[in-house]
């Protein structure tokens, strides 16, 4: 029920976006995110965009996933 | 996907793995509330991939599994109502009330639509102007507000077609009454992704400050989850319990203000009937006085008569942590995707289903 993907903004005509979501263009309503501009990644729920994704928190997620994996690989050539 | 395959790659989940298994020491066991965790966990094979002292146990997270027969009898009525429209969410169609379910009453001549959105069921309603279209508002905190936004534009467009049957449940009541129940025992809450995009994390610090209990809320890509586990084992090794976030590109500490006042604004908290768990105060949400003209219940003079369980389900205890689906007598036997006893075999995220195909048995 709770299922959300992340969708691009390429347009926005007051309330309604067009979004593309893995190259499929869709319509997308911001009423529940009004401060959403064209070039954000919204957080799309049934139609509705619920938040705006955090670009620079996801690059800084992804950041930490690489140095975890580098500490794991190190100690792997370690044992 | 961008922003999707990159939190699913093999490697970075290697290192997140080892980094769990080094530092899991304490034998715990962590539920996921929400019902899409379930199927991340089942899909991605999370549990074949953490150490024995890490389990994970699901949680009543599944809307369309914790309505009750009560409610599911009340819109099959609905339905079955001349001139009306059932608007619905796919995955109800399925699921069976007392004596049957919306699927069979729409091939016996119901008019009952499957939409993906609350905007759908608008347009159904300006496009029949002289039948009655309901939407079955289901759903937690991720969806409310947006039947709430419908609710609004039906009532900015003056609509008199228009009505939602609210179903919709709030989350922490939920997990507080199965804390205060105390027939599960937890030692970490994997908490739902999508439903505090809305909430904020905050919704979750009573069970931190409360109970004790460490609370990560997670995404649903399997390096969201493996973040979230690592978390959670890291507050328990130390000793720990706060609320963390481990999905940070979606979920903040506040949450989204402009879709909780909207909520706010629309609906009420009430008292919910809870499949399994029971009437939980404050734990559902009904159309405000104001937006009494679009509350179904209002409109319509609904008489489903009398209600039953199905024999030998336990849904409920499933739903509550209590039991797992392979516990069940009727598991893959008498219960099954195709035919479905309990609310949980039908919904694409109920444990039952989510054991079925991905382990049968064996999960």
């Amino acid at each position: 029920m709770c299922v959300a993907i992340p969708a691009l903004i390429r347009s926005i005509d007051n309330d309604l976006a067009q979004v593309e979501i893995g190259g499929i263009t869709q319509q997308t309503n911001l009423q529940l995110c009004p401060q959403a501009k064209v070039g954000d990644y919204v957080i799309v729920h049934t139609g509705y965009a619920i938040s705006i994704l955090d670009q620079e928190e996801a690059r800084e997620t992804l950041k930490l996933f690489e140095s975890i994996a580098r500490v794991a690989a190190e100690e792997e050539n370690c044992r | 996907m961008k922003y999707v395959s990159e939190f699913r790659q093999g490697r970075l989940a290697s290192g997140l793995i080892e980094k769990i298994k080094r530092s899991s020491h304490t034998p715990v066991n962590f539920m996921e509330f929400c019902g899409s965790h379930t199927v991340s966990i089942f899909r991605y094979g999370i549990r074949q991939v953490l150490p024995e002292t890490v389990s994970t146990l699901s949680g009543p997270g599944c809307p369309i599994c914790v309505t009750s027969n009560v409610d599911l009898d009340k819109a099959i009525a609905l339905a079955r109502t001349p001139n009306v429209i059932m608007a619905s969410f796919g995955d109800v169609l399925r699921v069976p009330g007392s004596f049957t379910s919306l699927q069979a009453v729409r091939a016996e001549g119901a008019d009952v639509r499957v939409i993906y959105s609350a905007i759908d069921a608008l347009q159904i309603a300006r496009d029949n102007p002289t039948r009655q279209v309901v939407l079955l508002g289901i759903g937690f905190e991720t969806t409310a507000p947006t039947i709430a936004a419908s609710i609004m534009q039906a009532k900015q467009e003056d609509l008199n077609n228009f009505s939602v049957l609210s179903w919709h449940k709030l989350s922490p009541p939920a997990m507080k009454s199965l804390l205060d129940a105390g027939d599960v025992a937890i030692d970490g809450l994997i908490c739902p992704g999508h439903v505090s995009i809305i909430t904020g994390s905050q919704a979750w610090e009573f069970i931190a400050r409360d109970y004790g209990i460490p609370c990560v809320v997670a995404g649903f890509e399997p390096l969201d989850i493996l973040q979230c586990v690592d978390m959670l084992v890291t507050q328990v090794e130390n000793g720990e319990a706060k609320v963390e976030i481990a999905y940070t590109r979606g979920v903040q500490h506040a949450g989204n203000t402009v879709a909780q006042k909207l909520m706010k604004r629309v609906f009420e908290p009430c008292f919910a009937q809870w499949r399994g768990i029971g009437a939980i105060p404050g734990s559902g949400l009904k159309l405000r006085e104001e937006f009494s003209k679009f509350d179904a219940e209002q409109v319509f003079d609904i008489a489903p008569g009398p209600t039953r369980e199905p024999k030998g389900c336990i849904c409920g205890e499933v739903l509550r942590g209590v039991k797992t689906p392979i516990d069940c007598p009727l598991f893959a036997g008498a219960c099954t995707p195709e035919n479905p006893v309990g609310a949980c075999m039908v919904s694409s995220e109920g444990s039952c289903f989510t054991y079925y195909l991905y382990g049968g048995k064996n999960a």
